[in-house]
């Protein structure tokens, strides 16, 4: 036993890993039978009962693909590119408390470690549009760079109320603050905010512009294929789980039991469960924004980043940091 | 391994780095260096115990000033004559300085969060984000309102650069 107890850390990092691309993998199935069923059709119930096998099948048939590199693209780039997407993302996860006892790693900047990752991820795409040489490429990630740049400004702000109540960056601890009830009661304001701001970050609809394929084909992954593609997929997916993972962690009380839920049975539930149940909720909510909104024009989307969202979000984090100080919102020590 | 390799180490890739910033022919791949070269530092500054600073560090000159850089060198084609060079080189030459130097940082990185050996740094202490804020907001108050000042000036350059002509044009 002694000798395998060094290696426990290892091993969990490696089963959060598999679990989280299974999931990210399973998560094309949902959303594509989800959206079929929302919109009265059926969607992909061939492969398995009801489906399920469907991305087991996709993923078979994307490394059946050849595996192409353009000749007139910047090679070097051009293969990190989709690296750096996927691995920026799944580096987030390590500061994600999953319940009292999961999670790889309490960093105390945790919150700043996901910002930090959040804004690396970028490079995947703008990289990946600057080497692909191709015209539809480099716009989409000339979009991605101006509009992650723009939305991380408040998504970051919109994050600090939370940051003022807990009195702490550290995600676990963040969590254990909202023993007594969970921030959205009083960050409403901040977790609309960052909802937006993490829906464009994973460029979901309707924040997609980078690869708005009626004017981009297929934007930054236009000249991508077979694994490279499936990366950029996988990137997607895991961001969405990610966002609605912080959503949790930061408005939604995170592993803990609902408060009304605190003397009946359910409370005895492990702390994984309930994170589950929550994300996917979060998760099925963006999914559900996918179908319903249509997608704004690019100047539409910075205009109402700069000139609606930063503005609620300093007033929110003003008010925050004003009811603090009086007294009026109890916390963590500070 | 000992905590003060792991520093010489990231000082090591920072250092190799910032030559390869200045010697690459390639504008793109030279920003792509001194990423790695920011990254490398606020790791130097995590170990120093100065966590606070390091996620900013990410966060601000990696994460953002420097995507401005890449945005507006991808926007301009700044590209230089050398282009046609860059595909002759062998396959091996392209990828082994920049694989050595990130996969250095990653196993660094790797080995901080299993051992959790963050608690052992070098010789200070480890300095708490409010540490920074009571530091910034007391002895360094004048340089704080000095920099925004600086930034507002900025801020309003940029605004009449931006601003559409009496004829309704952008200049």
């Amino acid at each position: 036993m002694a000798y395998i107890e060094p290696l426990f850390p290892f091993i969990e990092m490696s089963v959060i890993i598999l679990a989280l691309v299974l999931i990210a993998a399973f998560l094309v199935w949902v959303e594509r039978r989800m959206i079929g069923i929302w919109q009265d059709r059926l969607g992909p119930n061939r492969v398995g009962p009801g489906g399920v096998l469907q991305s087991v099948a996709d993923l078979l048939k994307i490394l059946g693909k050849d595996e192409f590199t353009p000749k007139f693209s910047d090679r070097f780039t051009f293969v990190l590119a989709p690296f750096i997407g996927a691995i920026t993302v799944l580096m987030s996860f390590a500061v994600i408390p999953f319940s009292q006892s999961i999670g790889v790693s309490d960093l105390n900047i945790g919150l700043l470690f996901f910002l930090a990752m959040t804004s690396l991820a970028v490079y995947g795409v703008v990289l990946a549009g600057w080497s692909s040489r191709n015209k539809y490429a480099l716009l989409g990630g000339m979009r991605a760079a101006a509009q992650t740049i723009s939305y991380e400004v408040f998504m970051g702000l919109s994050m600090m109320g939370v940051v003022l109540l807990a009195g702490s960056f550290s995600l676990r601890d963040i969590v254990e603050a909202q023993q007594h009830g969970w921030f959205i009661s009083s960050q409403w304001l901040g977790c609309l905010v960052f909802l937006v701001a993490g829906i464009a970050e994973s460029h979901r609809l309707p924040f997609d512009l980078p690869e708005a394929e009626t004017e981009l084909t297929a934007g930054f992954h236009t000249e991508y294929s077979g694994l490279k593609f499936a990366l950029f997929f996988l990137g997607e997916y895991l961001g969405v789980t990610l966002i609605s993972a912080m959503t949790v962690i930061l408005f939604f009380g995170g592993y803990l039991p609902p408060g009304f839920l605190a003397d009946t049975l359910f409370a005895e539930l492990p702390g994984i469960v309930w994170f589950i149940i929550k994300v996917l909720f979060f998760i099925l909510f963006f999914i559900l924004l996918r179908t319903s909104l249509p997608r704004p024009r690019f100047d539409q989307l910075l205009a109402f980043g700069w000139k609606v969202m930063l503005p609620l979000s300093l007033v929110n984090l003003l008010g925050t940091a004003i009811l603090r100080l009086t007294g009026v919102l109890g916390g963590g020590n500070v | 391994m000992n905590i003060d390799w792991v520093f010489y180490f990231a000082a090591l890739v920072a250092f190799i780095a910032s030559i390869k910033v200045v010697t690459s022919a390639n504008a793109i791949h030279a920003l792509l260096y001194l990423v790695v070269s920011l990254l490398a530092v606020a790791f130097c500054f995590y170990l120093l115990g100065a966590p606070f600073a390091a996620g900013l560090e990410v966060i601000v000159y990696a994460g953002a000033i420097l995507v401005l850089f890449v945005f507006a060198v991808m926007m301009f084609d700044l590209q230089g004559d050398n282009q046609p060079v860059l595909f002759q080189q062998s396959w091996l030459a392209t990828w082994f300085g920049p694989l050595i130097l990130t996969l250095t940082l990653a196993m660094l990185l790797a080995y901080i969060l299993v051992t959790g050996a963050t608690d052992s740094h070098i010789e200070v202490g480890v300095v708490s984000a409010k540490q920074v804020g009571i530091a910034l907001y007391g002895p360094y108050l004048l340089a704080v309102e000095i920099a925004s000042f600086l930034l507002l000036a900025g801020l309003l350059a940029g605004y009449h650069f931006a601003k559409s002509t009496s004829e309704g044009e952008h200049r």
